[in-house]
Formats: structure tokens, sequence, C-alpha cells
């Protein structure tokens, strides 16, 4: 039972200001209107630009569904980190200031086209989309309640890795989201992974790449080490299109790139496939 | 090699071989007596004084002990098994069985190289994914005829390469990490040198982690995160110092579960001494771990890694 798609989605905070903007990408003066109708996504070089966890979840879930959890878990900087002439703890009440949010993920439970599912979105304004103990909270709690709920789970990544200020406290979130999914297993609920411009580091080599379906948006950034130190490691230059989604398609791990436009539909589709509400 | 600040050390270390050298001489024994206690001294203040940046270098330290030389020294009729049974047989990872006391265990571990000749071989103890792949498939053989499993992790990181990147680095640790939680024996790893982030932990998710006491386990390296966060990789030392990355730090935040002790002068001096701490703290940690069920080894191992984490109910001050 395909669901057509029933709704326009309107993205709420409006970035748009003025009749114009430039791409990011190709630079190419694009019409705010038409940007904002194909949800964020260049007309000229289809370029996805980032979407913050809210928005993305307007993307996803259906209007007035949505119920965040467990908003009130906030981060603490465990090491008492200082650099240059700031602390990890500066920079996480900056990040909270500018993203309105405790830390780089939002859990919660919602309608896609009228069924529930469990969906975790990081957001890439907080610190990267860095994960630190509170992302891999948040995930495992994601998984408690798809389990709890026995509903289907959909995480969206965008991530630069582990969060150093967070020493081998990040680290071990790694060995935490993988262990959840591996709980997750055992109640046979699908696990849909969504990957975004960019995810990489520790994120890539945990709970993203072990989604029971991996889809991800054109163009975007995936991979484990990151260009700029694999270049310093084998000292030449890296081929246009490097760790892109294309890449990861041709080399088989994932497995399909979405259009946003046609990411709420497709991922119903293929929960459609996998479970039975 | 001699370490910067073990350079004191070395030339105590020096004189007393030069006087073994000589014949005997009437006033030999009290010269000897003399240059120990002076040696021994030495050692104390140097190690007194140490801090996570000194013992970054001596866990980098090229005397110090790899995994064949503990292979060596509390094994024995140890047989190695290669390849991932798909790609290749990654050098750096090195996996077979092996007796310790006549207990039978399945080990893996990475694999640095002590030559130059050796460490190019080793690809410098940086495993491609199919080292991963062989490691799992080592894991799941013990998995499959009940025997516990060590791992020695010693490594800068996962190979940050082209071909690496073509054949899924990421999804080789990702998966190592689900599947090794999943494992039903007994599972411990050792840290014996360096623990570099991901590259290290896919093949650290044990019932028991443990660190020899000169090593060090950290998310990215203190050079890594120095030329990020300070925008300059000569801070590495103040970097070492902010990530925690010790032993003694990691044993206080949780993340580890002993400490394997090392005589002053660290295994690079010791590495007799050092390997059997080592030999008597697996056998007595695997014993007790064999008496847990099956489901029991998995659901404790899950659980663990599922409440690493620290974080508040509270906004931050």
């Amino acid at each position: 039972m395909f669901r057509k798609k029933k709704e326009k989605v309107e993205l709420v905070e409006k970035k748009s200001q003025g009749l114009w903007r430039k791409c990011e990408k190709c630079e190419q003066i694009i019409y705010n209107q038409e940007w904002e109708q194909r949800y964020r996504v260049c007309p000229n070089c289809n370029y996805h630009f980032r979407l913050t966890a809210m928005e993305r979840i307007q993307l996803l879930i259906d209007p007035m569904t949505f119920e965040e959890q467990d908003r009130e878990i906030y981060p603490v900087d465990a090491l008492s980190f200082k650099y240059l002439d700031t602390t990890y703890k500066e920079k996480l009440k900056e990040a909270q200031e500018k993203t309105g949010q405790n830390d780089g993920i939002i859990i919660g439970k919602g309608n896609i086209y009228e069924y529930p599912i469990e969906i975790g979105v990081m957001d890439f304004e907080f610190l990267g989309g860095s994960m630190g103990s509170v992302v891999g909270e948040k995930i495992k709690k994601a998984v408690f309640y798809a389990i709890k709920y026995k509903i289907p789970l959909v995480l969206v990544a965008t991530s630069g890795g582990a969060r150093m200020q967070e020493g081998m406290l990040s680290l071990m979130q790694m060995a935490k989201t993988s262990a959840a999914v591996a709980k997750l297993e055992q109640y046979k609920l699908p696990f849909i992974m969504i990957l975004t411009n960019p995810t990489t580091g520790g994120v890539s080599a945990s709970f993203a790449m072990l989604g029971d379906i991996i889809m991800a948006e054109p163009g975007a950034l995936v991979g484990f080490a990151g260009p700029r130190v694999i270049e310093q490691t084998i000292k030449q230059k890296l081929p246009a299109g490097f760790q892109s989604s294309e890449f990861q398609l041709e080399h088989g791990f994932v497995d399909m790139i979405v259009e946003r436009k046609n990411l709420k539909q497709t991922l119903f589709n293929i929960l459609d496939y996998l479970y039975d509400w | 090699m001699v370490l910067e600040f073990e350079k004191g050390i070395h030339e105590i270390e020096e004189k007393i071989k030069a006087l073994k050298e000589k014949d005997k001489f009437p006033d030999f024994d009290k010269q000897l007596e003399l240059l120990e206690s002076k040696y021994h001294a030495e050692i104390e203040k140097v190690y007194s004084e140490l801090n996570p940046w000194k013992i970054t270098q001596i866990a980098r330290h090229l005397d110090r002990p790899t995994f064949l030389d503990y292979i060596n020294m509390i094994g024995t009729d140890f047989v190695e098994i290669h390849g991932d049974r798909n790609i290749g047989d990654d050098q750096a990872m090195i996996t077979g069985m092996m007796k310790i006391d006549e207990e039978k265990f399945f080990i893996i571990g990475q694999q640095k190289g002590k030559t130059m000749e050796e460490a190019k071989k080793r690809n410098f103890g940086m495993p491609n994914p199919e080292g991963y792949k062989k490691a799992l498939r080592v894991m799941k053989m013990a998995d499959k005829f009940n025997r516990p499993i060590l791992t020695f992790i010693n490594t800068q990181g996962a190979f940050p390469g082209i071909e690496a990147e073509e054949r899924g680095q990421g999804e080789a640790i990702a998966r190592n990490l689900r599947e090794m939680a999943k494992l039903r024996v007994p599972v411990v790893a050792t840290v014996i040198g360096e623990g570099g982030s991901g590259g290290a932990l896919g093949i650290g998710v044990a019932n028991m982690v443990f660190m020899l006491k000169y090593s060090v386990y950290s998310v990215i390296s203190p050079e890594g995160c120095a030329s990020i966060l300070w925008r300059d990789s000569t801070k590495a030392s103040e970097a070492a110092k902010a990530l925690k990355i010790t032993a003694d730090d990691l044993l206080k935040l949780g993340l580890i579960d002993g400490i394997i002790d090392e005589p002053l002068g660290a295994a690079h001096r010791y590495p007799e001494q050092t390997a059997q701490n080592l030999k008597n703290k697996l056998l007595e940690t695997t014993k007790e771990l064999a008496r847990m069920s099956r489901n029991k080894l998995m659901d404790r191992r899950i659980d663990k890694f599922l409440n690493m984490g620290k974080f508040s109910e509270k906004p931050l001050k």
C-alpha cells in the first residue's frame, strides 16, 4: 500500500530573506521560492543544502504528530576540557544558544503517512554534528523506544565524527550505539539509516553503517577518514567525487541514493516492505 | 632509540654496561653497586615525573614489546590463521590460536613492527578493512568452538587510504563493534601500546578491557587533536593532557576495567616482568569469566557498553 505524497512540506523556519540567493556549491544565483519549494535543493546543480534536525523532522514526519522524547538530557564537560582561550563548556553554551538545542540530536516518535516510527535526527549546526555522550545516550534511548513500542527505527546522520572534547567517552559512543543496534536486532524491527552531508569519522564507523537499509542524499560526503587526513597520509590529491554518496553506492556501502524530494515517500515504501504495522 | 627524558637513565645504563665488560678490579663491586643505586634513583625520579605526553612516547617506543613478542613470552603452540576469505591477509592484524599454561585461546592483535622492514610489511600496525574482517572471522570461529578470545591493541588507528575507503573501512569497524557485542564467549582486550581511536576499538569491545600501565588509549592522536583544536600540531603535549588518555585517567572515568602493572622503567626495559603480569591477569580474568553462561557473557558485554557516557538531567551552569 504505497501511499502517494499527500502534503507539501513547509520547512518552518524560512531562511530565505529577499528574492534571491547564491548557491553554496555552484555559486549560481537561484530564486529563493524555488529553492524552498525544492526542500532547499539548488535547482541548478542539485546541491542539497543542510537542514537542521527540526527541519529534517518536518520533512519526514506528518505535521503535528512528532513528540520529542528525552529532551532533558544535557551534556557535561566531564574532562574539564580546556584549549586555547576557551573550554568545552563554553563551546557547548555557544552551540546551545545558536541552535536552541541541548546537544546534537533530537529523538522522538512520529507518524510517516499515518504510521508511527521512532526517529532520531542529528544536527550539524551543533558542534559539527559531533557524537558525544548525549548523542550516544539518545540513540540508545531511541532504540529502546522502538523496542518498547514495537515500531521501526529511522536515524538521520550528519556528523564530522566523535566529539574530541569528551575524549574517550566519545569514542565509546561508537561501541555504545553499535551495541544498541545489536540489541535492536534481537527484536527484528527495521532500522533504516539516512546519510546526509557529511557523515564521516566515528559515526560512519558505527551505527550509521549498520542500517538494514542505508539511504544517502545525493552528493553527500560519506567516508571514514577525512579527505585531508588521507591526502596527508598518501601524499597525493584525491580524485573528484571520492567519498561521495555515489562513490559509496558504487562500492557497495549504501543501498540507494534518494533525492530529498523523494525521501519521505521512499522511506515509507521501504518500511512497508520490511514491516507490518 | 632513546627518549629525550630517558637520557639520564640511558647514560647510567651505558656506564653499567661498560663496567660489566671490564675485568674485575679491586673496587669493582662497590662501583657497580653505586651505579646501580644511581640507576634506580634516576628511574624513580624520571618515572615519578611522567605526564600524559611522555607516557604516549613510552607507549610508542620502538623497543616496546609488540603483540608477537608477547605471544612468544606468554604463550606456546601458536598457530597463525591467515586471511579474511575475501580480499587478502592483512599483515597489520595478526590472528590465531595459542595456549597459555595449557589453556586454549583465540588471539587477535595489531602488529606495528620493530624494524623499518617489518614496519612496512605491517603497514605500521594500521589495519585495512580486511584486517577487521579477518579478526571478525576468527572471533566468530572462537564463538563457534566456545573458546575465549584475547585481543591485543596497538595501533595509531585504522589506515586512512584510498583502498581502505573503497573497501569500506567504516563499515568494517562498525560491523566488528556490533558483532563483538554479540559474542557468547569471554572476550578480554588489552591495550599494550597505543590505542588509536576507532581502529583500536574495532577489536576492543570486550567483557574486560585492560591497559598496560604505560599505554594510552585515545579518540584521536594528541598531534591530530592539537592541530584541530589548537591549530598547532606541536601542542600535542597539551592535547595529550586534556584528552585523558592514560590508564590511570581512563580507569577513573570507568572506561577500562583494570591496569596491568609495568615495572618502573617500563616494558621496553623489563619485557619479561611485564609479560608475566599480563599473563597472570589474562588467566585470572578468563577463568573468572568462564563461570558465566554464554548468554550472560553477551548480555553483560552489551549492557556494559550501553552504560558508557557522562551526561546530566540538568542544564550546564
